[in-house]
């Protein structure tokens, strides 16, 4: 793997967050190939194979809709998101077949209530499938598992 | 025993409920034993969680942390999860295989039906200390649960007197179960946890309250995704505490709709950009597109669209819930089917389209009420009754619930079925 294209995933890893936490939902699905796979699942879910997920999409325009539903039908207290991203770990740099890149992202994600309120809501890895073409890297796949099986009141914002 | 005498008085008929129900130490302690430790059934687990023999899985019934078992016979077992001797958990896990459950703390050691079979040191050591000769195992251990398995799921009460469960359902409830889970067999698809920052009393509102879906819930407003036309209806069992609320399509009315409504647009203007999330089936060959069900004091069985789930509602404490989703697929799944149950379940829990609300609503009504202990809460939408009702813009069902909950509480004890 070419130092390239760690520094190219450590970017868009970073860019990913910074558009959740300063609330550029709109721009989340354009992180995301045309035909992806995003869900949030638990590390329970996850070691037992169980497929379902909190959020469970398998193209960029079910991740459109979330973004729509979010702004336009769904009602929650207005509040936003910190993620604290470490390292991406690369699992398989193996990009010459199509497959792409495949890597691991621990992450934390604090929330920050109307009222102040700030804790730590989640945490847990991105399990990512990157595509690269040139200096362009996007999601193919993104799965978010978190390590709690909790969830504080409700899920609005992407992780 | 705790004692209910000295709450204040409850507001005649079932229109108004006060909220101290849903702020008072004492009442929750009162509703763990009276409702989830008295004469109710409590959703429990699924029989598929614990199919072979030596299975397990952990359970509770309010605040009880309980046991359920598949012993070497093959019947199913329920019991404390408490140590007889100091009280510890005796198993620490969500799941798994035993052959018996030994306490971590001395040793002490029962089988899968929750009988003491040992108890270490009991003889002492070279005939010094060790339990008094009188000491009799069979005299210790934690208390056990009556079983019932309706469809596949499994209810436990600690109950002797509780009416048999065909009896406690009745026929109404028990066909509505039967019609989503007879005769199939379901497989977990996944299983999440939600915390409501509420009194559990104010989740079961919530899920009988058919009068608030298309007011909070927004979702297929939005995106004009309702059908042109609908029929639907609540059923309140007779003692109030089970409801079931549906929806199905109306063929009639959307043939006459279809012709003259064609032409209607919404005025939101928004459409799904991938609109595959509502391409369902019928979910078992009926027109019921919808179909919520709870069972008193605390359990779900919900069908929606082809997201099928169960729901169970742990108090944690007064100002605490926990909601444990088990979301459902059937044996009998196409791939093609199971795709669209994934779908879904978008629209339910924690981060569901038109479930999100619920998670919050709950702790809006808990913190609105912080002052205002000797007010009530009015419901008075559809008369003043708990019966079943053709039209769902009706607070019935939750009515039903307080008769229920009124009765099984002590505070009204002659409205008891």
């Amino acid at each position: 793997m070419s130092g390239d294209v760690f520094r190219l995933i450590a970017q868009a890893q970073a860019a990913y967050a910074r558009c959740i936490d300063s609330d550029r939902l709109e721009e989340w699905p354009d992180f995301f190939t045309e035909k992806c796979f995003y869900t949030v699942t638990t590390a329970d879910n996850h070691r037992e194979g169980l497929e379902a997920g909190l959020i469970w999409a398998d193209t960029r325009g079910m991740l459109t809709d979330r973004v729509s539903a979010l702004r336009e039908a769904n009602i929650y207290e207005r509040h936003s998101y910190r993620h604290i991203l470490g390292q991406p770990f690369i699992l398989d740099s193996d990009g010459e077949d199509g497959e792409g890149v495949r890597c691991e992202t621990p992450f934390l994600v604090v929330r920050i209530m109307r009222d102040g309120t700030t804790d730590l809501f989640a945490s847990g890895r991105y399990l990512d499938r990157y595509l690269v073409d040139g200096d362009a890297v996007l999601l193919a796949e993104r799965v978010v598992v978190c390590d709690s099986s909790r969830i504080d009141t409700l899920l609005a914002l992407p992780l | 025993m705790t004692s209910t005498t000295e709450l204040p008085d409850w507001p005649d008929g079932l229109t108004r409920i006060p909220y101290w129900a849903f702020q008072r130490e004492d009442v929750y302690a009162a509703e763990q034993e009276k409702l989830f430790r008295g004469p109710y059934w409590s959703y429990l687990c699924l029989e598929v969680e614990v199919s072979s023999p030596g299975q397990f899985r952990t359970s509770f019934v309010g605040d009880t942390p309980v046991i359920v078992a598949r012993d070497a016979d093959g019947e199913l077992y329920a019991f404390e999860n408490r140590c007889a001797h100091r009280g510890a958990l005796l198993a620490l896990d969500d799941k798994g295989t035993a052959k018996d459950f030994t306490c971590v703390y001395h040793a002490w050691t029962y089988n899968l039906q929750g009988d003491l079979t040992g108890v270490a040191f009991k003889d002492g050591i070279k005939g010094k200390g060790g339990m008094p000769e009188s000491f009799c195992m069979e005299a210790h251990g934690p208390r056990k649960l009556r079983l019932a398995v309706v469809h596949g799921l499994v209810f436990g009460s600690f109950s002797d007197d509780v009416d048999d469960i065909e009896d406690y359902l009745g026929d109404e409830i028990m066909g509505r179960i039967e019609r989503v889970l007879g005769g199939r067999t379901p497989v977990v698809l996944g299983r999440f946890t939600q915390m409501l920052p509420n009194n559990w009393k104010l989740y079961v509102e919530n899920v009988k309250d058919s009068y608030h879906a298309s007011i909070l819930h927004l979702f297929f407003t939005t995106f004009e995704i309702n059908r042109l036309s609908q029929r639907g209806a609540i059923i309140v069992s007779e003692d109030g505490g089970h409801h079931v609320s549906y929806s199905a399509i109306d063929r009639e009315a959307e043939r006459d709709a279809a012709y003259s409504e064609q032409n209607i647009r919404s005025d939101s203007g928004y459409r799904l950009a991938d609109p595959s999330l509502l391409e369902g089936f019928s979910e078992v060959g009926d027109d019921t597109t919808l179909q919520i069900l709870s069972t008193f004091p605390a359990f779900v069985l919900q069908q929606i669209q082809n997201s099928v789930a169960v729901r169970q509602i742990l108090p944690r404490g007064v100002e605490s819930t926990q909601l444990n989703w088990t979301l459902l697929g059937f044996e009998e799944d196409t791939p093609e089917q199971r795709k669209v149950r994934l779908k879904q379940a978008n629209l339910v829990g924690s981060a569901g389209y038109i479930s999100m609300e619920d998670g919050c609503v709950g702790g809006f009504v808990q913190r609105g009420v912080a002052g205002a202990s000797d007010e009530a809460a009015v419901l008075e939408m559809g008369g003043a009754a708990a019966e079943s009702s053709e039209s769902r813009v009706t607070e019935a069902s939750i009515r039903g619930f307080w008769k229920a909950y009124l009765a099984g509480m002590g505070i009204r004890p002659e409205v008891q079925a």
